[in-house]
C-alpha cells in the first residue's frame, strides 16, 4: 500500500492505482472525459491535468501511477490553468449548438464549460465539420461534436469485443469512423450513447424527442433476458421515453444490452391491447371489464362444471412477474387442476421427477468473470445473454479458457479454447465424450447412472481439451444454454453436464432464459408443485400436464390436451417449442382465455381477451437467474383500460369464488411467495435424483432443424420494439445450411426452397453457411413466417421449387 | 384655545380650499388622460406584451425546440412537445402559451437563442371562452408574421443595451 496526499488529504491505495483512483477512493473530483472506470486508460483528453509536487509539469490524473508521498493538488494555480487551457483547445472545435443537442443537460463537456471554460471565445477561424456517419438504426451520430476521448472505441475493443468503431486520421483531421459500408451491429452498441461525454453518439429512437431536465427518472427492472438489468426508466407525461443503466456491480455493472435499452419502443406500439374483448357467437366485441371478467369466469366454470378441473390449462410465460405466476398457479390448483407451466420452449420434461430444486446459474453473476474455464453447452451466448457473454469475455481476458459445444459456429467475438460444432443430436454424445475424457483424465469410473453411454462414445480431441481445460483451471463452470435447455435430449443433456461438472469439480449452472426461469419455479409455476412457494423435493401424487402436453408435443394430430386454456403474456404461435402444433391446440380448444398487451394473433383463437399492464405499467418481482429477487413498481399509468396481471387474475378468482384472493396489493402476493428480507430465493438446486440416461438415444436420420430464438423476436415486447426490429439481428428470417447439404440436394445457395416439416411447408431463401454441420438447416424461430413449421430441432425437409 | 382654533378652522373652510387648490392646479395642467382606443399611450421597445414565433427571411421557423423558454417560465405556461422533422432538424410539433397563466416576465424572450419567442407590444387580444387563450404554434407564429417588422425594428432599438 502506498501513502499519498491529495488538496491535503491522507489516502493510502494499493500498489499500481493512479492517481484519479486515489482521488475517486477519497471523494475528490477530476475533472475528465477519456477516463472511464471500466475502460483502459488513454489519457488523450487531458483534462484531468493536475500539479503533483516536484513534478515539472501538470501531469494527467487518470494516467499518473501513484507513489510513495506524492503530494497532488487538484485545484492549484498551475493544475486549474492547465485545466482551463484544455478545455479553450476542447471548445476550439466544438461547436456551439447546445440549444438542439440531445445531450444537452447531461453533457460532460457542457458541464465542466461551466466550471473551466470562458465566457467568449479567442479563437477567430473558421471552426472544422465532420461528415455525420450511419452507425445503423439505433445510434444517431454528430460527428462535429466529437472530441476524441476514444471511450467508444475502447468499449468496443474491451467491452463489446469487436472494434467497430475506430479513430482514423491525424491531429484535426482524426475522425471517428466505423469500417466502410458497415453500421454498429453488436448486440452491446447502445452503451456507447452513455459513454460519450458529448453528443456526438445519441440515442436515435430518443432522438429530438424530449430534454433530459423534463423527464422523471424511475427505477425498473428489465423483463428480456435472465440477468434482471437494473433499469433507469426515464418518463415524461406517463409514457416512458427512453432507458437507462442503473449502476448494479452485481448484475449488469453500468451496461445494458439493446435488448433491455430499447425495447420500450414497444411499450407504446400500435399493437397494443387497451380494451377487453370477447368473442360472442363469432364476433368480436369491446366491452367492459365487468362483462369481460364475468364472462371469462363464466366460460371457465362452465369447462370446470362440464369436463372436470383436469381439462383446463394454463400457459404463463417466463417473462411475466412472481406475482402473476404465483396467482395463476394458484388460480389453477384452486379450480382443481395442476395443469400449470412456464417452460413453454421446453420440449423434454423428464427430469421433472427427479429434479431437486430450481435449475438456476449455479453461481453468482459476478463470479462469471472470475472463472478460469467455462464449458457453454448449447447457446447463441452473445445473442441470448449479451451481458452474461460480456462477463465471460472479461474471464477470457483475464486468462480464462472458453469451450463450447453448440450447433451454429457463431463468432463469440471472444477467444473460443475448444468449439465443438455438431448437429443437435449429437451435442449429447460430445458432452458424453467430454465426460469420458475426464473420468480418463482424473481416473475416476464414469457414474453408474451414465456408465453404459459414455462407454458407447468415443473420444474427440476437443473433447479431450475441454476437460482438461475443466480439469487444469479453477474457478471452472459448465453451463447449459438455452439451446440446450429447448434440446428434445434436454435431461440427457442435464444429467451429462452435470456430471461432466462433478467430475472436473466445475460448477454447473443453467443461464436462465427469461427474466423469471427461476422466479417461475419459486412461484409454483409448475405441473407438480403443491401451491407451496418452495419447490417441493418429492413430486406429490397430484402431477398435471406439463407445458409440453399441453401444447400437443407428442400428440399425432394436434389434439388438444385441454379443452380450456388461460394464456399469460404469451403468443404461442410464437413462443412454443413445436408453433405450428401449439396453434393447432389453441385453434381446437373450446375456450381461451388470453391475458396479453398485446393483439397479435390472439384474436384468431381466443375467446376472451384481457389487456395487461407490460412491467413499466404494474408493480412486480423479477428473480433473477442466479435467484436474485428483484422487486419493481409500475413507472407509468396502465394504457387505456389495461391492467395489471395480477389484479385481474385476483378478480378472476373472485368471481370463481376461489378461497385467498383477497389481496391489495402486489407486496401482499409477494410476501406468500418470498419475505421482504430475503435477497435471493430458496430452493435452487441444479441437481438431478438418480436419472439414467437412455443408451439408444435415437440418432436422426433426416435433416435436423436448429432452431433458434432470434434475439429480438424473444418475448412480445422486443417484438414491437421498431427500432431493434430494423437492425441486422432482425432481418426477415433465411434458413442456412451448410455448402455440404446444399451440393447433396441440388440446391443453389441464394435459392428459394420450400421447407417441410411435418405437414406444413413454406417457402424461404437458402444461403451456405460454412460453420453449419452437416445434415443440418439453421432456421430461426419465433418469426410469424416459420412458425406454421414444427419442432425447434424436429427433422426438416428441404425441396427444390 | 384647542378646540376655539379647530372651530374657526372648519368654520373658514380652510382643509376644503386647500384641497379645491390641488383640484385648480390640475384643472389647468396640461391633460395626460388619452382617449383610448382612439388614442394610446407610448410604448418602449421593450414592452412585453403579447407573444409571437418569429421567421427567419426565409420563412423558415425560427424555433429550434431546445425547450429552454419551457424550462425558464415561471409560471409554466409554455408546453412543447419536439420531433426531428423530415429533413432531420429539430422542431415543434406543438407549442402553446396559456396566456391566462403568462405572468408577461419576458424570461422565455430572455432565455431564447435564436430569438425565436418574443414579447410584442400588442395588449389588445381576448378570448371569449377559456381555450382562447391558449396560443398554439400556428397562432403564435401569426402574431409573428404580422408584426414581424415592428419586432425587428423594437429588437435593433434594443440591441445596444443587450
Amino acid at each position: 500500500m502506498i501513502n499519498i496526499e491529495i488538496d491535503g488529504k491522507q489516502v493510502t491505495v494499493a500498489q499500481g492505482s493512479t492517481v484519479m483512483d486515489a482521488a475517486r477512493q477519497i471523494g475528490i473530483y477530476i475533472p475528465h472525459f477519456c477516463y472511464h472506470k471500466k475502460l483502459s486508460i488513454a489519457a488523450n483528453c487531458r483534462m484531468c491535468l493536475v500539479e503533483v509536487e516536484k513534478a515539472p509539469k501538470p501531469l494527467p490524473a487518470c494516467a499518473t501511477p501513484v507513489a510513495e508521498g506524492m503530494k497532488v493538488s487538484t485545484h492549484s494555480q498551475q493544475a486549474v490553468t492547465a485545466q482551463k487551457g484544455v478545455m479553450e483547445f476542447l471548445l476550439i472545435n466544438h461547436p456551439l449548438d447546445c440549444p438542439i443537442c440531445d445531450q444537452g443537460g447531461e453533457c460532460q463537456l457542457q458541464d465542466l464549460a461551466v466550471g473551466y471554460g470562458s465566457s467568449g471565445s479567442r479563437y477567430q477561424e473558421p471552426k472544422r465539420a465532420v461528415t455525420n456517419k450511419n452507425l445503423g438504426p439505433l445510434i444517431a451520430t454528430d460527428m462535429t461534436r466529437c472530441i476524441h476521448c476514444t471511450r467508444c472505441v475502447r468499449f468496443g475493443q474491451e467491452i463489446a469485443g469487436i472494434m467497430e468503431l475506430g479513430m482514423a486520421g491525424r491531429g484535426e483531421h482524426s475522425e471517428i469512423l466505423t469500417f466502410v459500408g458497415r453500421a454498429v451491429d453488436s448486440e452491446l452498441s447502445g452503451n456507447v450513447i452513455d459513454l460519450c461525454p458529448v453528443g456526438a453518439l445519441v440515442s436515435k429512437p430518443f432522438r429530438y424527442s424530449a430534454r433530459t431536465w423534463e423527464l422523471s427518472r424511475r427505477k425498473s427492472i428489465s423483463p428480456h433476458c435472465g440477468l434482471g438489468s437494473n433499469l433507469v426508466v426515464q418518463v415524461k407525461k406517463n409514457r416512458v421515453m427512453r432507458v437507462l443503466p442503473r449502476e448494479n456491480e452485481a448484475v449488469n455493472e453500468c451496461w445494458l444490452s439493446d435488448k433491455d435499452r430499447f425495447s420500450y419502443e414497444g411499450l407504446n406500439s400500435e399493437d397494443r391491447l387497451t380494451v377487453p374483448m370477447i368473442r360472442k357467437s363469432g364476433q368480436w366485441q369491446v366491452c367492459g371489464w365487468q362483462e369481460a371478467l364475468a364472462y371469462a369466469a363464466e366460460g371457465i366454470s362452465n369447462v370446470v362444471k362440464n369436463q372436470g378441473p383436469l381439462s383446463i390449462g394454463a400457459l404463463g410465460s417466463a417473462h411475466s412477474t412472481l406475482e402473476e405466476l404465483y396467482l395463476l398457479q394458484k388460480l389453477m390448483r384452486g379450480l382443481g387442476s395442476h395443469n400449470i407451466d412456464h417452460r413453454v420452449r421446453q420440449s423434454d420434461f423428464r427430469t421433472d421427477a427427479v429434479l431437486r430444486g430450481a435449475p438456476w446459474l449455479g453461481m453468482q453473476i459476478a463470479e462469471v468473470s472470475q472463472l478460469k474455464a467455462v464449458l457453454v453447452v448449447g447457446s447463441t451466448l452473445r445473442k441470448d445473454h449479451p451481458l452474461l457473454a460480456q462477463r465471460m469475455r472479461q474471464a477470457v481476458k483475464e486468462g480464462g479458457q472458453l469451450s463450447l459445444i453448440n450447433p451454429s459456429g457463431d463468432d463469440q467475438l471472444t477467444k473460443i479454447a475448444y468449439r465443438a460444432i455438431v448437429a443437435p443430436s449429437a451435442m449429447l454424445d460430445m458432452v458424453l465424450q467430454v465426460l469420458k475424457a475426464a473420468a480418463e483424465i482424473k481416473n475416476i469410473p464414469v457414474p453408474g447412472h451414465i456408465k453404459s453411454a459414455a462407454n458407447a462414445v468415443e473420444v474427440s480431441e476437443v473433447a479431450r481439451g475441454i476437460a482438461n481445460s475443466l480439469i487444469n483451471h479453477a474457478p471452472a463452470a459448465v453451463f447449459l444454454g438455452n439451446l440446450a435447455q429447448h434440446h428434445p435430449h434436454f435431461a440427457d443433456l442435464h444429467c451429462a453436464a452435470l456430471a461432466v461438472s462433478k467430475i472436473t469439480e466445475a460448477q454447473f449452472g443453467l443461464l436462465g432464459e427469461a427474466a423469471n426461469s427461476v422466479g417461475a419455479y419459486s412461484a409454483g409455476a409448475l405441473p407438480w408443485s403443491t401451491g407451496t412457494h418452495s419447490v417441493n423435493k418429492t413430486v406429490s401424487e397430484k402431477v398435471g400436464l406439463n407445458a409440453g402436453q399441453m401444447l400437443g408435443l407428442g400428440s399425432p394430430d394436434g389434439e388438444p390436451a385441454c379443452s380450456a386454456y388461460v394464456l399469460l403474456n404469451l403468443e404461442p404461435e410464437l413462443d412454443c417449442y413445436d408453433t405450428g402444433r401449439a396453434l393447432q391446440v389453441m385453434n381446437k380448444a373450446e375456450f381461451v382465455v388470453s391475458l396479453s398487451s398485446y393483439k397479435g394473433n390472439i384474436p384468431d383463437y381466443a375467446d376472451v381477451i384481457l389487456p395487461v399492464a407490460p412491467f413499466t405499467e404494474t408493480s412486480g418481482t423479477f428473480v433473477n437467474t442466479e435467484g436474485r429477487i428483484q422487486s419493481f413498481s409500475g413507472v407509468v399509468p396502465p394504457l387505456g383500460e389495461a391492467r395489471p396481471a395480477w389484479k385481474i387474475l385476483r378478480v378472476l378468482g373472485n368471481l370463481l369464488q376461489l378461497e385467498g384472493f383477497d389481496y391489495d396489493s402486489s407486496e401482499q402476493v409477494r410476501a406468500e411467495i418470498v419475505s421482504a428480507e430475503e435477497e435471493f430465493v430458496r430452493g435452487l438446486n441444479n441437481a438431478l435424483e438418480a436419472f439414467s440416461i437412455s443408451e439408444n438415444h435415437q440418432k436422426n436420420s433426416g435433416i435436423e432443424r436448429i432452431g433458434e430464438i432470434p434475439i429480438y423476436q424473444a418475448d412480445p415486447i422486443v417484438r414491437r420494439a421498431s427500432s431493434l426490429q430494423k437492425t441486422h439481428d432482425a432481418v426477415s428470417p433465411v434458413a442456412f445450411a451448410s455448402p455440404g447439404l446444399l451440393d447433396k440436394s441440388g440446391i443453389q445457395a441464394g435459392e428459394t426452397v420450400k421447407i417441410k416439416q411435418q405437414d406444413e411447408t413454406i417457402q424461404l431463401e437458402i444461403s451456405a453457411d460454412t460453420s453449419l454441420p452437416d445434415n443440418c438447416v439453421r432456421l430461426a424461430c419465433a418469426h410469424l413466417q416459420t412458425s406454421r413449421l414444427g419442432g425447434m430441432f424436429d427433422e426438416i425437409k428441404l425441396e427444390k421449387l | 384655545m384647542e378646540r376655539i382654533k379647530q372651530f374657526f378652522k372648519s368654520f373658514l373652510l380652510v382643509e376644503m380650499l386647500k384641497g379645491m387648490k390641488v383640484t385648480g392646479r390640475y384643472l389647468f395642467a396640461p391633460k395626460i388622460t388619452v382617449h383610448y382606443p382612439e388614442e394610446k399611450t407610448p410604448q418602449s421597445p421593450r414592452f412585453r406584451g403579447l407573444h409571437a414565433l418569429r421567421r427567419y427571411p426565409n420563412g423558415e421557423e425560427r424555433c429550434i425546440a431546445c425547450k429552454l423558454c419551457e424550462a425558464v417560465c415561471p409560471a409554466m405556461a409554455i408546453t412543447i412537445e419536439s420531433e426531428q422533422r423530415d429533413d432531420s432538424t429539430r422542431r415543434t410539433t406543438r407549442y402553446d402559451i396559456d396566456m391566462i397563466k403568462c405572468i408577461f416576465c419576458g424570461f422565455c424572450e430572455e432565455a431564447c437563442p435564436v430569438d425565436a419567442i418574443v414579447e410584442t407590444r400588442v395588449l389588445e387580444y381576448h378570448g371569449e371562452v377559456r381555450g382562447d387563450l391558449t396560443y398554439t404554434k400556428e397562432m403564435l407564429l401569426a402574431v409573428g408574421d404580422r408584426y414581424e417588422e415592428q419586432i425587428a425594428r423594437d429588437r435593433a432599438a434594443d440591441a445596444p443595451y443587450r
